[in-house]
């Protein structure tokens, strides 16, 4: 047998490491140990904005309106009367008392409630500023229903902390977070819980949910904490049952469970010294390379256990098991690699992360199958019966396949055409979604209560508009408060729109206070002394932390605008954000053509924003993965070719997700690089033996893809199956994105899998007179895999 | 040897005089505290007994977490009333920026009820009564309150001494004092008055939570005749929320002979 540099350096390696095996051992306990005690540096993080890259020009614009205005992490308590009578004194008496424990909230610097709404009302030259409620138990019920009348036909309140139908409130809390530590927004969260526990105890006909920006940030922290403590456990579990299947041997099921055990630690170990932190995305890491670990020592050991029932002995099955297999590992994991490296193109860091920990893992899970796994076995007795050789149903069936593939291979090639064709044809189809309540599923305690909140008090989505005037003092310009009333009635108009906060609510009101609460002064003052004189007196008469500040910015030359939305899709939202741009555009001055921003803006963009990152990256993968197949397979137009069968799979993968879900989030731009650094391991496998059929023993490529078939279609359907079950357990996560990139990628190692079986062989069938040439020139060829 | 049990009466007397004892000697220390505090800011605040009335100008800068600024005109004039029951009246004139140019706030000071108020709006040629329960709120956008920096009313407060300390080249007293105003939007300030001059140097608000909300550094005292210490910078700093107010006196003047008639509702459009 003809052995190449890279057979004698696996050789060499292998007589070390099973003379050495106590060192070899040793040294990999000592390094995992090393590696995995930075373990105790990852925390999850609770913030919805490590999605958004530093420069990604959404979030910049939303920390600068926030820097003006207010931070907008926000908790609302929603709270419902089971029997709809919710103004009674009872109950308002709950609402004040959750308005005054909301205070005690950490980070709270204001809260809004029906309560404490700071009404104004004239009595001839005396205006009166008051709580809406103060001691609501002690008033009558006539004057309880005479200031609920008052609630709903305030704009400020009514749709936005009061429903329409009297039956539920809202109790808005904003909260600053000094950002110096990750237990600020769960101790936030858990005060909130605490309240709300209280009033539902001490008010049980009382339903309180919670929602808000802070809740949801909860979530992200919360859901990647369940999914660690519940996917891990179910990926060992089902990976376990794969060993036992696939080895049927004690000593490979041991050896195998901590080569991907240490894998995982060495790379969440060294994620924790680098700083990482763990978000919903990130956490799936462990899980990916479970996942990608055991294929390799799977790999292995099969080879070595078929070689011990040839009649080997486990040494010397053992060192030929690592010659025939260094490449062929060597190769695939590279390319695994080079696929999740690529992630780093993408524009939410979170797919960094996931990326390099992954990278990480799999370059463990390499050296590790190599070194250690081969010395742990060789301690470790294995028994093998002898067999003869026989066909079992699993050969018969491949080989009844290569023979139709034989037969069929034009049919094969225009009918696989026709559907990969109409498949990526289907794309396009697909809408870009990133509701980010529905990133979560019910397990999710907070996907319940937001959409409790969405259903009968307010919607989730907020738009936020600052708009400019001219100059400072601008905002009382009467031409600028005209306009901005129109643009108020425009946005409620909007079917999608559910609530609208604006100042010239406060102003319209204010004037009217002025000339006696009469009705027919409701309306924007001519003047613009007026308006400013209105506003500071109306300034000098609010309480702490009810001020204007987070409306009006500092100079007076700006005010801010929320449109609350419905709970619509992100393409509706795309389209709503480019209407009210363009409504702004075509009936105001320059100066107040606002830019829409909010975190459901910065989510809105997120997939797109993704993909078009990511369009780098999977050409930067696509290019350096064909040049790792050229370099392994020695052949540049074959390295070339091998894209074929790799990226098409991934793209009908796309379309197939079109017609059965037809949504996809941000998970869908990083599919691409990682499933084709995945599912190019089997086209590895599958073309060298082709060409060792063609180049070593000179056979016809009917002859040779026969011989593809009976030496490696038996191992590439064994690890097909355990990377799509493994990405399948994915679904399970609580977090849809995971679930997305999961079932997404476990669909393109299916569909690789029966592209690897059916048009590359009619593909390889098609080109057989260009093929013959090479059988000339490279007489001696690289052979990686068995 | 064995102690005889003593008669149930006997034992009740004596548990109940103990604990009398106990209950008694407890808020001796609280009280002491209470009285040198109390002491302290009366100190302080009786070294400006007798200003009788002044006249100010004030330039505010407000700054935001982005740090944009924008500034404020306006002129105070007070007249001290001697009862410390009695809180002081002030005039508020503001000249700037120009769309309030005119506008004139009166206020009559109470210690332990909503303040008298009256605002003069020139737009509207009319004089309008603001009556709201509300003290601690921003004074037109600012991180002051309104009684964040009028005189201080020494009965606004229950006091207690914590501790002397450092405070620059001078040493300080610091007490807490804690607002009796039931609508105060604070739980307690801190407050550190030198042991020379008997001035304020810092304060230290602390919000419904009892966490640290803003703090007052006052600077630049001076000395007018005869006896009257003024600080003429007074930096607000808002921890919770970034933003920031600067105080800037000018042009103190003293002894201008204003009585109560120069603070009542007509006075108002007299004063542009």
């Amino acid at each position: 047998m003809t052995h190449t540099f890279a057979d004698r350096f696996a050789l060499a390696l292998a007589d070390i490491v099973i003379r050495r095996r106590w060192l070899v051992i040793l040294f990999t306990v000592l390094a995992v140990g090393a590696a995995a005690s930075g373990g105790r540096f990852l925390e999850f993080s609770n913030n919805y904005r490590v999605f958004f890259g530093q420069d990604n020009p959404d979030l910049i614009a939303f920390e600068e309106f926030q820097a003006t205005y207010t931070k907008n992490d926000n908790i609302l308590f929603v709270i419902q009367a089971k029997d709809g009578k919710l103004f009674t004194g009872r109950h308002v008496e709950a609402i004040e008392r959750a308005t005054a424990e909301a205070w005690k909230i950490p980070y709270a610097i204001r809260v809004d409630s029906v309560t404490n709404f700071q009404h104004t009302w004239a009595n001839g030259d005396d205006l009166t500023v008051e709580d809406l409620y103060r001691d609501g138990r002690a008033m009558t019920q006539g004057e309880r229903d005479r200031r609920l009348a008052l609630a709903l036909a305030e704009p400020l309140l009514a749709g936005n902390l009061i429903s329409p139908d009297a039956r539920t409130t809202g109790i808005n809390v904003v909260l600053q977070y000094p950002e110096k530590s990750l237990t600020e927004v769960p101790a936030a969260a858990a005060k909130a819980r605490e309240i709300a526990a209280q009033i539902r105890s001490d008010y049980p006909e009382l339903t309180v949910a919670l929602s808000g920006v802070s809740m949801l940030n909860n979530a992200f922290g919360e859901s990647g904490q369940t999914d660690a403590a519940t996917l891990i456990p179910i990926m060992y579990a089902v990976l376990l049952v794969i060993m036992i299947v696939s080895l049927r041997s004690f000593t490979g099921t041991v050896a195998t469970l901590l080569v991907i055990g240490f894998s995982t630690a060495t790379a969440m170990g060294i994620a924790g010294t680098m700083g990482i932190k763990l978000t919903p995305i990130s956490v799936t890491g462990p899980t990916i390379i479970l996942t990608l670990a055991i294929a390799d020592s799977i790999h292995l050991l099969s080879t070595m256990l078929t070689l011990m029932r040839q009649g080997m002995d486990k040494h010397e099955a053992l060192r030929e098991t690592v010659r025939i297999n260094f490449v062929a590992v060597s190769v695939t994991s590279l390319t695994t690699i080079v696929g999740f490296l690529a992630m780093n193109f993408s524009d939410a860091p979170p797919f960094h992360d996931l990326g390099n920990i992954t990278a990480m893992g799999i370059a463990a899970a390499w050296a590790y199958s190599i070194l250690f796994l081969p010395a742990v076995v060789s301690i470790l007795p294995v028994r093998v019966k002898a067999q003869a050789t026989y066909k079992s149903w699993a050969d018969r069936a491949l080989d009844n396949l290569a023979e139709f593939v034989i037969r069929r291979s034009r049919p094969i090639l225009i009918g696989f055409g026709a559907a990969a064709v109409a498949l990526i044809a289907l794309i396009p189809t697909i809408d870009l979604d990133d509701q980010w309540v529905k990133y979560f599923d019910h397990r999710v305690p907070f996907r319940g209560d937001a959409e409790f909140a969405i259903e009968h008090l307010s919607g989730l989505y907020p738009i936020e508009y600052s708009v400019k005037a001219r100059g400072p003092q601008g905002i009382n310009d009467p031409v600028y408060l005209q306009n901005l009333e129109k643009f108020t009635g425009w946005l409620r108009q909007q079917p999608e729109v559910r609530h609208v906060y604006s100042y010239t609510d406060i102003i319209k009101r204010l004037n009217k206070n002025m000339h006696g609460d009469d009705d027919t002064f409701h309306r924007i003052p001519e003047d613009r002394e007026l308006a400013a004189q209105y506003l500071l007196l109306f300034e000098l008469s609010l309480p702490y932390g009810l001020d204007l500040n987070d409306r009006i910015n500092i100079d007076k030359s700006a005010t801010r605008v929320t449109a609350t939305l419905d709970d619509i899709s992100t393409v509706e939202l795309r389209a709503f954000l480019t209407r009210s741009a363009d409504w702004l555009k075509t009936h105001t001055p320059d100066y107040m053509h606002a830019r829409p921003t909010s975190a459901s803006v910065m989510f809105a963009h997120i997939s797109e924003r993704n993909i078009l990152s990511m369009l780098r990256g999977n050409a930067v993968a696509l290019v350096l993965i064909a040049g790792i197949m050229a370099l392994a397979l020695r052949s540049i137009p074959i390295g070339a070719f091998s894209v074929i069968p790799n990226a098409v799979p991934v793209l009908m993968t796309f379309g197939v997700w079109a017609i059965l879900v037809g949504q996809v989030g941000m998970a869908s731009a990083t599919v691409l690089a990682t499933a084709l650094g995945i599912v190019v391991d089997d086209t590895v496998h599958f073309l060298s033996k082709y060409l060792r059929g063609r180049r070593e023993k000179g056979l016809s490529p009917e002859d040779a893809v026969r011989y593809a078939f009976s030496m490696v279609g038996k191992a590439i359907t064994t690890t097909t199956v355990i990377l799509a079950v493994g990405f399948s357990v994915l679904a399970a996560s609580t977090f849809k994105i995971n679930a997305e990139m999961g079932l997404l990628t476990a669909l393109a190692i299916v569909l690789a899998l029966a592209f690897d079986f059916l048009l590359l062989p009619a593909l390889l069938l098609l080109g057989k007179s260009k093929k013959k040439e090479l059988t000339q020139d490279e007489t001696v060829a690289v052979t990686p895999g068995r | 040897m064995k102690l005889l049990p003593l008669p149930r009466a006997v034992e009740a007397a004596l548990i109940f005089a103990f604990g009398l004892f106990l209950l008694l000697m407890a808020p001796a220390h609280a009280e002491d505290a209470a009285k040198k505090g109390f002491e302290i800011a009366a100190r302080s605040d009786r070294s400006d007994r007798d200003f009788k009335d002044s006249r100010v100008d004030l330039h505010m800068v407000l700054r935001n977490r982005a740090g944009q600024e924008t500034t404020r005109l306006l002129s105070i004039k007070t007249l001290e009333l001697p009862d410390e029951d009695v809180g002081d009246k002030s005039l508020i004139v503001f000249s700037e920026p120009a769309d309030i140019d005119g506008t004139a706030l009166l206020s009559h000071a109470k210690i332990l009820d909503p303040d008298d108020q009256w605002l003069f709006l020139p737009a509207l040629k009319r004089v309008k009564r603001v009556s709201s329960v509300n003290k601690s709120g921003p004074f037109v956008g600012s991180e002051f309150a309104f009684e964040d920096f009028t005189a201080l009313e020494l009965n606004k407060f229950t006091y207690e001494f914590l501790n002397q300390e450092a405070c620059g080249d001078l040493t300080c007293d610091v007490l807490e004092r804690t607002p009796r105003y039931e609508h105060s939007g604070y739980t307690k300030q801190k407050a550190w008055i030198d042991t020379k001059d008997f001035q304020i140097r810092k304060v230290e608000f602390y919000d419904r939570r009892g966490d640290l909300l803003k703090t007052l550094t006052l600077r630049d005292y001076k000395l007018y005749p005869p006896r009257f210490w003024r600080a003429h910078r007074l930096d607000m700093v808002n921890h919770q929320t970034g933003k920031s107010t600067d105080l800037i006196y000018s042009a103190y003047e003293f002894g201008l002979n204003l009585d109560d008639r120069d603070f009542v509702k007509g006075a108002l459009k007299r004063q542009r």
